[in-house]
């Protein structure tokens, strides 16, 4: 009980520092676009129905895996203090392949590298509670993507394809996202579409989802072809945007609508 | 084994009212959705929660298909004497699910 | 036309069982799911909090709940409380049990609404009363949502 003691006393803290960190600040957090019920939803440790996937996580975390029959824990040890910031800094460059990787595929190449064991599907119950359980350890910190030259290509394309015009509506993510932020579509106020939740326990999911799947509803909800589900696309996407937001403060994993 | 979640105090003096907060991962299905193909997903709901104090029942909710995926329940309680309590789920396709809670009275 | 006359009967009910209930505004299978759990008798507004936000951003997961003042003794306590639903394909949404043991009758969990539509919670005593409260709740749906295939 004394984790989630902690986990209360850090989410009243968390609260009050995002209130801080938003002072000057003209970008906003999906988080501040949702009405006090859900809020309260998200805040508490207990009741966020995200925090059973970081149970489900946590767990994952201690258990042998593999080939090699190692545990996260066995080379990681505490997550609270080695994966502190981790999730705030992915996407990133992999070294051992060269190309830029988000957080779950981070995870996969643990996995497959030295485990021993076999990558984690995508959008898996099993994958998305590691991920949650790891984005849990930054949550609070400020957004930090490496200042790596290795990332700036797939900024820049994600930067492009934010600007772009695209599928039936002929839309751009910016034409909502910065041009009509805070406004209302239907009956829903438009985010600045800041990932700092992610994963999030979307209620239209009834689930924990990955801002890869996200990212597919937003193309698909402007009428445009998503493009296959391991595409680049999505990660040029996810590097921009993690750019974009750099500095707001993380409040993984979060309720969203 | 199910994945659940439960918020209650370790400690009460006797006679404290305290409450019990509990979420279990469910996917409460309605019955009422068409899947890809057009055809009515089955029903797959938690239609029954119950909270036993040392084996007396002392809540009991039943759930219909307009509760929510991953049933969140919170309800209160007297604390009466040291013991267990055991929150119960069960429902559709024999589902069942158990959770004991160890509670010390004061 | 059955409305006005039931409108009418209800108008004349009311002066004699204090029922501000807009119980003619109601679909039938939300009247029926009602009058199945009080037998029949008209519940008297009162006593009942109904706590659920007026507009939420989902309709799949809406927090509720229900409090009834009640000193919760052996005399007089809340034997149970159902909650009802005006536009979901069933009317019921849950219903609770209690006793002295519980100490307050609260009861909170999170509920699926197909719609913008009324929610009606009854409260059932110990003494043979029926106390409800209803609230309005607005449901919007997010913008971009996935598609099924």
């Amino acid at each position: 009980m004394t984790r989630l003691r902690l986990g209360l006393a850090a989410a009243g803290v968390f609260c009050a520092s995002l209130a801080l960190a938003q002072a000057g600040d003209p970008r906003r957090s999906g988080y501040q676009e949702m009405g006090p019920a859900l809020r309260k939803m998200q805040d508490d440790d207990t009741a966020n129905p995200a925090m059973l996937f970081v149970q489900a996580g946590a767990a994952a975390w201690a258990g042998k895996a593999g080939a090699a029959g190692k545990s996260c824990a066995d080379c990681h040890g505490d997550a609270a203090v080695s994966m502190a910031g981790v999730a705030a800094r992915y996407p990133a460059v992999a070294p051992t392949l060269n190309r830029a990787v988000d957080l779950d595929g981070r995870i996969n190449l643990c996995r497959t590298t030295h485990q021993q064991a076999p990558a984690l599907a995508s959008e898996s119950d099993d994958l998305l509670a590691l991920g949650a359980f790891v984005a849990l350890q930054s949550r609070g910190l400020p957004i930090a993507p490496p200042d790596d030259p290795g990332l700036a290509a797939v900024r820049t394309q994600g930067a492009a394809l934010y600007e772009r015009r695209q599928g039936q509506l002929n839309l751009s993510c910016a034409n909502c996202h910065d041009d009509n932020a805070g406004r209302k579509l239907a009956g829903a106020t438009i985010p600045q579409a800041h990932p700092t939740g992610y994963p999030i326990y979307r209620l239209e999911w009834q689930s924990l989802g990955s801002l890869r799947r996200r990212l597919r509803n937003c193309i698909v909800g402007m009428r445009a072809e998503p493009w296959d589900y391991d595409a680049a696309e999505y990660l040029a996407l996810e590097a921009y945007l993690m750019d974009r937001a750099r500095g707001m403060l993380l409040d993984a994993p979060g309720v969203r609508p | 084994m199910a994945n659940i979640l439960v918020n209650a105090p370790k400690t009460a003096k006797k006679g404290d009212i305290i409450e019990i907060k509990a979420l279990i991962m469910h996917p409460m299905e309605t019955g009422f959705r068409p899947g890809t193909n057009g055809r009515i997903i089955p029903r797959n709901i938690v239609e029954d929660f119950s909270a036993t104090w040392n084996g007396r029942e002392v809540f009991r909710m039943k759930m219909s298909p307009a509760i929510a995926a991953n049933p969140f329940v919170s309800f209160f309680t007297v604390a009466t004497e040291s013991g267990t309590v055991v929150l119960r789920w069960s429902g559709d396709g024999g589902f069942v699910a158990e959770h004991p809670l160890a509670i010390t009275v004061t | 036309m059955p409305a006005p006359r039931r409108r009418a009967f209800l108008a004349g009910a009311a002066a004699v069982t204090l029922l501000p209930f807009a119980a003619e505004a109601m679909p039938e299978a939300l009247a029926a799911a009602i009058r199945e759990v009080t037998g029949g008798a008209e519940p008297r507004t009162g006593k009942v909090t109904l706590d659920i936000p007026p507009i939420v951003e989902n309709g799949n997961t809406v927090p509720t709940t229900v409090s009834v003042e009640s000193p919760m003794t052996a005399h007089d306590y809340v034997r149970a409380i159902h909650v009802f639903n005006e536009k979901n394909p069933q009317p019921h949404v849950f219903n609770a049990w209690l006793s002295p043991d519980n100490g307050r009758a609260t009861v909170g969990t999170r509920i699926k609404l197909a719609d913008s539509q009324k929610i009606v919670a009854v409260a059932e005593t110990s003494t043979g009363e029926f106390w409800a409260a209803s609230a309005e709740v607005i449901v919007t749906i997010a913008a971009c949502i996935e598609d099924v295939t």
